[in-house]
Parts: structure tokens; sequence; C-alpha cells
């Protein structure tokens, strides 16, 4: 069983790695929405920390929903999603390895460079802090939500903007509570309890979405 | 019970007994719609700190109860369909979703038309509204799904799934909001102490509660027929039907 997740997630890995510009079209994505906030508002730094959050946020739930097009398209399209529906393992596990993946591709990179975005918003450094371990936790959550939306589209011809309809209204707790978790954090109060709100969620989300993206995948390839 | 109940899963039994039930919803929310309006506008006292302004309520609060109540019976036929493989649950599903988009537009169009005048603006980025509106954008996406697929049984099932990913986040919006911030005002009716609420402005609230859930009633049932017709229209019984009613265009 566990040989089959890591035999997926080797797989997408190594697809990842040899079409390198599908990992890293979303984060320039990322970075360069992020850059036109300042540019379009203004560059003062007092104005810049206070909607920082809400920047950062809304740029990763873009570039999130940009990479979800790669999550089951290719599998689906060379036939070996249908693969996966036959093989002895269940549907939800091979699918849990899927998002992991997914997650590793777009939602770690997405961590990786919040430093530089950081700096670019001038946030400060406790407040840079509970940017990262919303990010830590919320994008997780993003990937479980968005893999929902792409099973559900995947077999038709023009599932983008559905994609994004399904998805956006979904996603706008994590918005929320990620952006409160971070203002509590600038204004130096203890935000650990949006935190553990947000770990609730995410371990809702890792227990019961296999399940849904499972059933989307039959409902969509049949 | 279940013996009594299965026969309900053919299109055609349902379909005789949707068209029975229907008529007595209407003949409940008609009648209750105008005593109700009529009386909730016109004889009921004005409230003593907003004035007339307040009656919008005998609009707003049905019509967000029902926008809610159109959801969880989605979410119940959705789960139905899905468990037990009843595809004319999933059909419920389809036909239900436009009309609790449509109450859900009504609630947030005569909320802000009430939010001018009391709290100075049409829109505030306010709990109660913010949910609500989340809640019109989720019809949608059900909607925009259901359409997108060309095979309708296909399109039940996503558009069951989506509503039941949605019921486990509706009350994840109304509880992130509700702590977001809040201006709206608190529950007047369904706090489990009396009503907050005087009874002679109760009373034409409740009438019009039954006659907007009688009439969502009667709307679901309506286009629940519709959705059957169009799926089975290649089945024996409903090329009889409308052979049938095409006779009786005739004579009449």
């Amino acid at each position: 069983m566990f040989d089959a997740f890591g035999q997926i997630v080797r797989k997408d890995l190594l697809g990842a790695f040899r079409q390198q510009s599908d990992i890293l079209n979303p984060i320039w994505f990322f970075v360069i929405v992020v850059t036109l906030f300042p540019l379009g508002i203004g560059t003062d730094p007092a104005l810049l920390a206070r909607i920082a959050p809400g920047i950062i946020w809304v740029a990763a739930l873009l570039a999130a929903l940009l990479s979800f097009e790669r999550l089951f398209k290719d599998d689906y399209i060379d036939g070996s999603l249908e693969q996966m529906m036959l093989a002895p393992h269940s549907l939800t596990w091979l699918v849990c390895a899927k998002v992991f993946t997914h997650w590793l591709l777009t939602g770690l990179p997405i961590l990786l460079v919040s430093p530089l975005l950081a700096i670019f918003l001038s946030l400060e450094e406790n407040t840079f802090w509970a940017l990262f371990l919303t990010l830590l936790i919320g994008t997780p959550i993003l990937s479980l939500l968005g893999a929902i939306g792409v099973a559900l589209t995947i077999g038709l011809r023009k599932g983008g903007v559905l994609l994004s309809l399904i998805m956006l209204p979904l996603s706008i707790p994590i918005l929320i509570f990620s952006t409160m978790a971070i203002d509590a954090a600038s204004f130096g109060q203890p935000y650990l309890g949006l935190l553990a709100l947000l770990g609730a969620m995410l371990v809702g989300a890792i227990t019961l979405a296999p399940f849904a993206i499972a059933a989307s995948l039959r409902v969509s390839v049949s | 019970m279940w013996k009594w109940l299965h026969p309900y899963a053919k299109a055609e039994k349902s379909y005789a007994l949707s068209g029975k039930l229907m008529p007595w919803f209407l003949v409940i929310a008609v009648p209750t719609f105008f005593v109700g309006i009529i009386w909730g506008l016109a004889f009921a006292p004005a409230d003593y700190q907003q004035g007339d302004s307040f009656r919008i309520i005998y609009i707003h609060v049905p019509a967000a109860m029902m926008a809610m109540g159109a959801y969880s019976t989605m979410a119940i036929a959705a789960f139905i369909g899905l468990v037990w493989q009843i595809r004319l649950a999933e059909m419920t599903v389809a036909a239900t979703a436009p009309i609790g988009a449509v109450y859900t537009f009504i609630a947030l169009f005569t909320g802000a038309a009430w939010g001018k005048p009391m709290w100075g603006a049409w829109w505030v980025w306010d709990a109660r509204l913010t949910s609500e509106l989340i809640l019109l954008f989720v019809y949608l996406g059900i909607i925009a799904l259901y359409n997108a697929f060309s095979d309708k049984i296909l399109a039940g099932r996503a558009a069951s799934i989506l509503t039941l990913v949605g019921v486990i986040n509706l009350p994840i919006i109304h509880f992130s909001v509700v702590w977001w911030n809040t201006l709206h005002q608190g529950a007047t009716i369904t706090k489990f102490d009396q009503p907050s609420m005087a009874t002679e402005m109760l009373i034409p609230l409740l009438i019009m509660i039954v006659s907007f859930a009688s009439f969502l009633g009667f709307m679901i049932l309506y286009r629940f027929r519709n959705e059957i017709l169009q799926r089975e229209s290649h089945r024996p019984w409903v090329i009889a039907l409308v052979k049938q009613s095409l006779k009786n265009n005739k004579r009449g």
C-alpha cells in the first residue's frame, strides 16, 4: 500500500522535473502578481505591510488555481487515471498520493519564496512567521479542495473557468482565517488559536476530501 | 416503510405523486402570502427604532430562511442520491439549485435595500451578508457544473458531490465570517427563549415563512416534474402522457 503511494509520488515528481516549466510557471505568476500590487497601489511601506496578508493569500490562491490543471489532466489524457482506478489499491489512497505530490510541487515552492515577498512588502519578522505558518497549514487545504474541483471538471472541455467558480468560494474560509492570523500577528496579538482552527480544517480536509475526490473521479471518468 | 417508499424511486410513480401534491403547496402558499403581506405591510405596528422600513423583514427573513432551506433540501437529496444511488434524488438537487439561488438573491437584494436606510450603505462586509453572498456563489457553481455536463446522469452525480462538499463548508464560512466582524442584528425568531419580537409583528412573519416555504415546495416539485419529463422523454409512459395531453388540448 505504501509502495503504491511511493510509486505515484516518484512518478509525478520525475515527470515534473523533466518538465520544469510546469513547476516554475505558477511560482513566477505568484511573484509577479504580488509585485503588481506595490506598483498599482503605491509603495508606502506602512500601507504595504497593512495589506500584505491579503495580497499574498489572494496571489497564492490564484497561483494554486493555475497549477491545478496539471493535477489529473495528463493522467486523464494518457489513460493512467483509469489504470489507477483499476489498481488493487483503493482510489482514495492513491488520490492522497497525487494531492501530496501536487502540494510538494506547488505549495512548498510558495513557502520557499515567501521570505522574498516579505521583503518586497516590508513585513516584520513576527508577521512573516505568521504568514509562513498560515501558508504551511493553508496550502495543503487548498490542494485538497482544488483536487475536488479538478476531479469534478476533468472530463469537461471547458473546465478551467468552472474550476475557479467551484473552488474559489469554497476556499474563502482559509483566506479569512489566514489573514486574520497574520493581522493579529502584525498587531502583536496571539494568533495560535487561529492557527489551531486552520489546523482543524486541514485535519478535516485530509480526512474527508480524498473520498470526495475519488467519488468525483469516478463520475468524471466513466 | 421501505416497501412503501420503494415504488417512488421509479420516475413514473414519483411524477404522479408530485403532481398530486403540487396543488396543495400552492393552495397553502397563495392565501398565506396575501394574508401575511397585507397584515405585515399595512396592519403590523411600526418599529419604535426603525419605523416603517422594518417591514421589509416580511420578505427578507423568509427568503433568507428558504435560501438555507433549499440548500438543506439539496444536501439531503444529494446524500440520498449518492448513497442509495437513486437518480431521482439527484434530479431534485438539480431542480432545487436555481430556486435556492433566486431566494438567496432576493434575500441579498432586500437586505441591501434595508441596509441603506438603517446602516447608511447598500453593502457592508458583514458576517451574514458575506456568508449569504458566498452561498449564492456556491449555488451558481453547482448550477454551472450541472449545465457543463452533456450527460445529465453524470451531471446530477457531480452536482450532488459538490453540494455535499459545500454543506461541510457552509458552517465554516458562516462561523468564520461571524468571528470576522458583524453588524447584522442577531437571530430574532430561532432563539430558544422568548422571541425578541412583539407578537403582533411576529405572527405575520411566521405566516410569510409558511408561505415562502410552501412556495419553495411547489417550485421544487414543478421543476422536478419538468426534469423527469426531459430526462425520460424517450420512455413510453412520457410519450403516452404527451399524446394524452395533446388530445385533451384539441378537445378543449
